[in-house]
């Protein structure tokens, strides 16, 4: 990218610097031996043209749009629109869900985002035992093609984006949503949105798993499959980084493991004879946004880049749309502190610039209040507040990809690119992302990367203000938001209804059909939406599939 | 010279979330420290748990929740480990936990909760000083 004689030159006047500074470094050492990324990068003082003197500027960054889509999948990115702004909420019942996503809508968010209970995701009608004490906790609680209907009661499907995160009982959350866009009179192919349908993660860090690896994975291609054919505009998975790095994998863990995930997916679905250019493109993704900005902006570039060269050269998609990596970020959740957490707004902020400097498609930012409890509806306004901020006043967002070109940044681009496709050659030879997951091995190295951030924060060369360092005497936070837990019983009463008005006998014919279904090799999808139209509720469908595919248990180690 | 047994612990994730960092972090600092500690895994019922601390025979509990259920989980697992004749038991908890449950939860037995920010030391400093049986 530089004249010859410039590098030439700076070969000899860049160590001539250093030995000047070491005259300084005497008398005002700096204030550490060295400096490292989370990833444990190090990071040098001074990053000069010498530092990418190998990068060749077409074919390492290229023009936005354009292969390898290292400055942005768009071509003119925010000067175009700017981000989907799409706050994760979900409370209770539908309801009440239905309640705030209509607020949310009035304030200006431009996409909803449907987060569900643990009983939902984990497929338990809110009567069933285990369910007890968490229905409507973290989210909303549907038990049936009723509860949808509420939740989206009054929201043209047609006019909105949905993102819902729901994995393991994917298929039957996308076949209820498809059901009330029937209802509603709209067409599936009018409709945008993603379902996060990636279990691999389940299994890696987040824990919301129900059947084993095997006939998970049919599931989530039978959703490639059918949406192909069908519901041609909609995301049929979001391979999620997120829920490794709040597990504690650091950035370069990051992309590595949520990319050999989305290889294990794409390899699955060229087997199960699906062409990869007819799946590819609806294929999405899902970063974290953490607190080193650099650091985190480098590998929003990395992981656009790679993906397009896997893509492109590992899977020879031929159409442009299989090479982009398309992304939703959110904040990083485990960075909120509970100590001090109005400081939380100012970390949001640094985290939410990095997305937005890193090109993403769309944004969650945290509420400040949730190191504490849910977060309440001012707390939410300000945290989409930040968002408004800096797409309207702090003018990142009127140039593409405005951080290119700088030494640091593109060095740190392509070191993470290159470490995180060491990690992917290291998964590949061990038989690809479900074998490293049902090793441990991925599991293992999350642990061990939380397990030092821990330590570094207690031995103090880790410094979280508030936290252990600039702490205060506080008084105990107000206004926090409670869950009724009257929801369960109002839940229970819902569900005993709708079994009772509903045909039972067609119920039970659906049901049956899904277990044939399940037992042979057909898709899914079919069966699974005849049985949601009729009422069958998630804990019965999920029965019927638990029954054929039986139930993983996890081997844990610490 | 005498050697003190070693305190067992029984780290333990009750309900239905699937937030294990801190429990793992937990247990591995614990362990680092000295003790036994043994790992329930994901979603167990209090049921589980108690049985579990039965079996290991362990002299600390301890839970951790970040779904909100921790009113309602928690204190079950007090009750039975009475019940089974485990009243002994040191237990504490963690995870999201607002303030004004803390009370709440220590009147039912849990002798000390610990929010986001506790240093792993201050856990394994309030195990030694208080743990019961051994």
């Amino acid at each position: 990218m530089f004249k010859e004689k410039v590098l030439k030159e700076l070969q000899e006047a860049v160590p001539a610097w250093e030995a000047r500074v070491q005259n300084t470094l005497t008398r005002h050492p700096e204030r550490s031996p060295e400096f490292t990324t989370t990833s444990g990068i190090a990071v040098k003082r001074l990053y000069t043209p010498l530092d990418i003197a190998g990068q060749d500027y077409a074919h390492d960054l290229g023009f936005p749009g354009e292969y390898p889509y290292t400055r942005g999948v768009q071509p003119t990115m925010y000067r175009g629109r700017l981000w989907t702004m799409r706050q994760y909420a979900g409370f209770a019942s539908a309801e009440e869900s239905n309640r705030r996503y209509k607020y949310l809508l009035e304030q200006g968010q431009t996409g909803l985002s449907v987060a569900f209970d643990l009983p939902t995701q984990l497929g338990y009608d809110s009567d069933h035992p285990l369910a007890e004490g968490e229905v409507g906790k973290v989210g909303v609680a549907i038990d049936s093609l009723a509860d949808m209907e509420t939740l989206f009661d009054g929201i043209p499907l047609d006019k909105v984006s949905t993102s819902m995160t729901i994995n393991a009982p994917a298929a039957i959350l996308l076949a209820m949503y498809l059901a009330v866009a029937e209802k509603q009179g709209i067409g599936f192919d009018k409709l945008d949105g993603t379902i996060q349908n990636d279990i691999l993660k389940e299994y890696a860090a987040r824990g919301t798993y129900i059947f084993p690896p095997d006939p998970s994975m049919r599931l989530v291609t039978d959703i490639f499959a059918f949406c192909s054919e069908h519901v041609p505009r909609w995301n049929t998975i979001s391979i999620s980084g997120y829920h490794m790095r709040e597990a504690g994998a650091t950035a370069v863990q990051e992309v590595a493991f949520t990319l050999a995930n989305g290889i294990a997916y794409v390899e699955a679905a060229i087997k199960k004879g699906l062409n990869v250019d007819k799946f590819a493109s609806r294929l999405s993704f899902f970063f974290n946004a953490h607190n080193n900005l650099l650091e985190e902006v480098a590998k929003f570039r990395a992981a656009r880049r790679l993906w397009a060269r896997i893509m492109k050269e590992r899977f020879g998609a031929q159409d442009p749309r299989s090479w982009m990596l398309r992304f939703h970020t959110q904040t990083a959740g485990s960075t909120l502190t509970a100590q001090q957490p109005e400081n939380n707004i100012v970390r949001t902020t640094i985290q939410a610039l990095a997305a937005v400097l890193g090109g993403t498609q769309s944004l969650h930012t945290n509420s400040f209040d949730e190191a504490l409890a849910l977060p309440t509806e001012k707390s939410v306004r300000i945290a989409l507040r930040t968002q408004q901020i800096l797409a309207y006043e702090s003018g990142v967002a009127d140039t593409v990809d405005p951080l290119a070109g700088s030494y640091f940044i593109e060095s740190l681009t392509e070191e993470i690119e290159r470490r995180a496709m060491e990690y992917i050659a290291k998964i590949d030879a061990m038989g690809g992302a479900p074998r490293a997951i049902e090793q441990g091995y991925i599991q293992r190295e999350i642990q061990e990367s939380a397990y030092r951030y821990q330590m570094e924060i207690e031995r103090g060369e880790r410094i979280v203000v508030g936290v252990n360092k600039f702490q205060i005497e506080e008084e105990i936070p107000q206004e926090l938001l409670k869950v009724d837990p009257a929801v369960r019983d109002l839940q229970i009463k819902k569900l005993k209804e709708i079994k009772a008005k509903r045909d039972n006998l067609a119920v039970r014919q659906a049901l049956k059909e899904l277990r044939q279904a399940a037992e042979g090799e057909d898709n899914l999808m079919p069966p699974i939406l005849k049985a949601v139209k009729v009422y069958a509720t998630l804990g019965e469908i999920c029965d019927v599939l638990r029954g054929v595919f039986g139930e993983y248990r996890a081997v844990e180690s610490i | 010279m005498s050697q003190s047994k070693k305190i067992r612990v029984l780290v333990a994730k009750p309900g239905l979330d699937g937030h294990d960092r801190g429990a793992k972090v937990i247990a591995r600092a614990l362990r680092d420290a000295g003790m036994e500690v043994i790992y329930t895994g994901l979603r167990q019922t209090p049921e589980q748990i108690v049985a579990a601390a039965l079996q290991e025979n362990v002299d600390v509990v301890a839970l951790s929740s970040l779904s909100g259920a921790h009113l309602h989980l928690f204190p079950r697992v007090t009750a039975l480990l009475k019940e089974k004749g485990l009243g002994d038991v040191l237990v504490i908890g963690g995870g999201i936990i607002p303030a004004e449950d803390i009370p709440v939860l220590k009147a039912a037995g849990v002798a000390a909760i610990f929010t986001p920010g506790t240093a792993t030391a201050a856990i394994i400093e309030f195990i030694r000083a208080n743990v019961k049986r051994t």
